[in-house]
């Protein structure tokens, strides 16, 4: 089977869908290493975003891949580490 | 003119661990705690599994068949708690004009396990979303509109003064006793039968506090899993329950030789205009409702001699509460014995703040400030006399118990003996 | 000081109109917004009928970070408020955040974001269901909301009386004016029509099965059988008057008497309590009955309590003693929001000095009410905005002009 590969569009996406985009950012441009604060997502945004990614992608992340100034780039590489895993570590 | 004030004159608790004032006493003044694995549904499949259920009959205290079916759970609790404090205040609803007879219910969260139930039915779990109202309940409008609590307890007790139910989250059961005090000194009643109910253990609830981890994982040991103020703590436990008391203008308490509990000496309620989940961690607001409380019960800080804390065990909240006493009391928030009977009883959302009220009350009356059950490991950012797991005997003579909810709303009452002095 | 609370700005969201101006064009000339449900498919409900709020695009109005997390109510709550805040000419930032508090009133919450996430939770897992319901749903979502928009700290609060609860927070607002905060957003916006918040409210009993616009709901009318539901309300900006004339605002009227009773117990056979929440009302305001130029009624349209609503009113005012009217009849009843958006057509009615007409009823004469069925030029310097709940409620307010 082939492995899924969870990208910066695919994050957008669900960042849309599960918690908006503050109109004073530009999710478009370069975010991947910008803070989710600096994006205008705060706590909830964020377990909300993961909670969708976790359902959609089958994967489980921890608390600390969202707090703590995680950026997109930072949460992109933690689901792909999940992902390419073998199942039976994850 | 006199201001007019107001006093607790009758109380009842059902709260888990115990149907009824004493049960409830004996189980926090002695510091044991009755939060244990969910018994009401299977729930395997969620992140918290732990609770505070209360072991509830409403056969047994008296409700018809009728009246259970038409009542969520949360309105079953509240009738029976109103029909208890009417007793204990020995008050005779029979003499005094029933438009001078008010009714609040504070309730985060209204009908929820009913609505959990009954929308698993009309939509054939799950696989309709244009829902098939022939499966409806006949009483499902009560449901929908939670004001049906406050009026069932007006047709239980026959009374017909300003009546409503106040939703303000977690700090519901601070805030209707807050405005059921307010009607009173303000003269539009002479008594009110106030307080809040609360039943939100159901899926829908689990679900919701799961995906936002405010409710403890830790499931392996329920008997300790609500640990407010501990350095391990890691949420709150979901409970349930209700207090109600009867409230009365002082006088009128005087002149038929009532017990008086406490006076309702001081309350406000501000908002953090924040976050709804949030809390920043100056506790600023929070710390305005008790300068504003202690204000109009005309005390210094340095009268309150316990904190009834909110102390849910999240992470946040602990902290935020910590910041928010030193900011309203000073040095005195390090001197005066503070806790948090969420320890034992659990966190039932609208309805806690009528029962920690309960608890600061009955501290009063027993000299005994009850603790916090689980605090083992002090957390340094939670540097305050929270009185870990055994109960202190002390003359407490004026209490501060205070709430803080989602929406942003920080309450704080001040309960203290009629005849103190005032400054 | 005079102790006096005033209205100072209005935010509607009515079925017969998006805005104070859409709203008050149709509500003085007749014009009604009852519709078959379009927010979801009603072939199957016997009810079909329904005041839908018209034109409202919440992403028009409200940053795309409140949009996943707030239901059809809370979205057009915070936009009424940013409107009433407008027309008060209210700048939050401006104010000290501890002077301005935020009071509504809800009936069932964020009915249709909690159908949302029980679907979530019983079709898929409890895992599917938002970070949000924890607070989307909730009565107390719209006060917490406005005050986080609004940077709002004062005293804030939530009630929940069915129907009367509208002008309880009203109510509520005035008490924390008088106890010292200059600024309390009120009122109420509700709506539950989805699926789910349909099939609760036709177990009630009280729902028109009419499939005719203008035959649905006709209060104090022989053919009364029901009400339709609808949704909005609206929100209003309440001040003292020291802070109104400070700012120089522009003052509609001032919140003047209250007075909330809870019927007796349903076998106990005493009369209801409206009249005494009338008369409570009229007495908090220092007011005669003669004084009040019209009465903007509850208006049920279940003939028992038609004839209870008409037999109070008769005892307070008279036979055919006071104009009364119920331009609810254009909008359907809106549970909390029905008492502001009454109260918004009040004073509305006090600038324009009209009242507006009971649409599509023609009045039981037994009832003797001066029912007002066409729009009548009068002017109002007094009006009775009542209200009531399922289960008991009696809400009445007393507002006057200035």
């Amino acid at each position: 089977m082939e492995t899924r590969h969870f990208t910066l569009d695919d994050l957008r996406r669900i960042l849309l869908e599960g918690a908006g985009a503050d109109d004073a950012v530009d999710l478009d441009g370069e975010i991947l290493d910008l803070g989710f604060d600096e994006l205008g997502y705060e706590s909830l945004a964020l377990l909300e975003t993961s909670s969708r990614i976790e359902r959609e992608y089958g994967v489980s992340l921890d608390d600390e891949e969202l707090t703590d100034g995680a950026t997109p780039r930072r949460l992109i590489d933690a689901v792909n580490d999940r992902l390419s895993a073998p199942a039976d570590s994850v | 003119m006199t201001a007019r004030r107001v006093v607790i004159t009758g109380i009842e608790v059902l709260a888990p661990g115990g149907v009824g004032v004493d049960a409830f006493w004996d189980l926090i003044s002695n510091g044991r705690t009755a939060t244990r694995g969910i018994t009401f549904f299977d729930a395997s499949t969620f992140r918290s599994r732990v609770a505070a259920e209360i072991d509830f009959d409403p056969e047994e205290h008296g409700l018809s068949p009728q009246e259970i079916r038409r009542m969520d759970r949360a309105a079953q609790l509240a009738v029976t708690a109103a029909r208890g404090a009417v007793r204990d205040s020995g008050i005779e609803l029979a003499d005094t004009d029933p438009y001078r007879v008010g009714v609040t219910v504070g309730s985060a969260v209204g009908a929820t396990m009913s609505l959990d139930q009954e929308y698993r039915v009309v939509s054939d779990s799950g696989r309709l979303s244009l829902v098939d109202h022939t499966y409806a309940v006949p009483h499902l409008y009560n449901f929908l509109v939670p004001s049906s609590f406050s009026a069932e307890v007006a047709w239980a007790v026959d009374a017909q003064g300003p009546n409503t139910v106040v939703s303000t989250g977690c700090t519901s059961g601070i805030d209707s006793v807050g405005y059921a005090a307010d009607l009173i000194r303000e003269g539009s009643a002479d008594v009110m039968i106030a307080g809040s109910s609360d039943a939100p253990i159901s899926p829908i609830t689990l679900a919701c506090f799961d995906a936002i981890k405010a409710t403890t994982p830790r499931d392996d040991d329920p008997a300790t899993a609500s640990r407010p103020f501990d350095g391990t703590r890691n949420g709150f436990v979901l409970g349930e329950g209700t207090a109600v008391f009867v409230m009365e203008e002082l006088e009128r308490a005087r002149a038929r030789g009532a017990h008086i509990y406490a006076e309702v000496a001081g309350y406000a309620s501000r908002s953090n205009a924040y976050h709804m989940t949030g809390l920043r961690p100056d506790g600023a607001e929070m710390a305005e409702a008790i300068r504003v409380a202690l204000d109009e019960a005309r005390m210094n800080p340095e009268q309150i001699d316990y904190i009834n804390a909110h102390g849910s065990g999240t992470k946040q909240n602990d902290r935020h509460e910590t910041s928010a006493f030193k900011r309203s009391l000073g040095r005195h928030a390090y001197e005066t014995p503070v806790s948090s009977i969420k320890s034992m009883v659990g966190h039932s959302l609208g309805a806690i703040g009528s029962i920690e009220i309960a608890a600061s009350v009955l501290a009063m009356r027993h000299s005994v400030v009850p603790p916090t059950a689980n605090l083992h490991t002090p957390d340094p950012e939670c540097d305050l006399d929270y009185v870990p797991l055994t109960a202190r005997e002390q003359r407490t003579d004026a209490v501060l118990t205070v709430g803080s909810g989602f929406g942003g709303f920080q309450s704080a009452m001040v309960l203290a003996r009629p005849e103190r002095t005032v400054t | 000081m005079t102790g006096k609370t005033v209205v100072t700005g209005l935010g509607v969201a009515s079925p017969n109109g998006l805005g104070t101006a859409d709203f008050w064009d149709n509500t003085r000339s007749g014009k009604s917004g009852i519709g078959l449900v379009t927010r979801f498919d009603p072939t199957n409900y016997p009810a079909r009928l329904a005041g839908e709020v018209p034109g409202f695009t919440a992403e028009d109005h409200l940053p795309g970070r409140l949009l996943p997390q707030t239901d059809r109510m809370t979205r057009l709550a915070l936009a009424a408020a940013d409107w009433a805040l407008e027309d008060a000419g209210v700048r939050p930032a401006e104010i000290p955040a501890f002077d301005m508090g935020v009071v509504t009133a809800s009936s069932s919450g964020g009915f249709e974001f909690g159908q949302g996430e029980l679907q979530a939770l019983w079709s898929q897992g409890s895992q599917y269901v938002s970070a949000y319901q924890s607070f989307a749903w909730f009565y107390a979502v719209n006060s917490g909301q406005i005050s986080i928009r609004n940077g709002m700290k004062g005293p804030s609060s939530v009630v929940v009386s069915d129907q009367a609860g509208g002008l309880d927070a009203v109510a509520q607002a005035r008490r924390q004016i008088r106890r010292g905060t200059p600024l309390v957003v009120s009122g109420a916006i509700d709506a539950s029509i989805c699926p789910w918040g349909w099939v609760a409210q036709l177990a009630g009993g009280r729902l028109s099965t009419s499939e005719c616009v203008d035959r649905a709901y006709l209060p104090f009318d022989a053919a009364a059988a029901g009400h339709v539901p609808g949704e909005g309300g609206a929100i209003v900006v309440l001040e003292s008057e020291e802070s109104a004339v400070v700012r120089g605002a522009h003052v509609y009227g001032e919140i003047a008497g209250y007075g909330a009773t809870f019927d007796p117990r349903p076998d106990s056979g005493r009369e209801p309590g409206l009249r005494r929440a009338v008369e409570l009302a009229l007495a908090d305001a220092g007011v005669e009955p003669g004084e009040v130029d019209v009465v903007f009624a509850d208006a049920a349209a279940v003939p028992e309590l038609d004839r209870a609503e008409a037999a109070a009113l008769r005892a307070v005012f008279g036979p055919r003693g006071v104009a009364v009217t119920a331009p609810k009849t254009m909008t359907g009843r809106l549970y909390s929001g029905a008492g502001p958006l009454d109260l918004a057509a009040a004073l509305l009615s006090m600038d324009a000095g009209v009242i507006p007409p009971t649409v599509n009823v023609e009045p039981v004469p037994g009832y003797d009410l001066d029912l007002v069925v066409e729009q009548r030029s009068t002017p109002v310097h007094c009006a009775l905005v009542l209200a009531r709940g399922e289960g008991g409620f009696n809400s009445a307010l007393l507002v006057r002009s200035v």
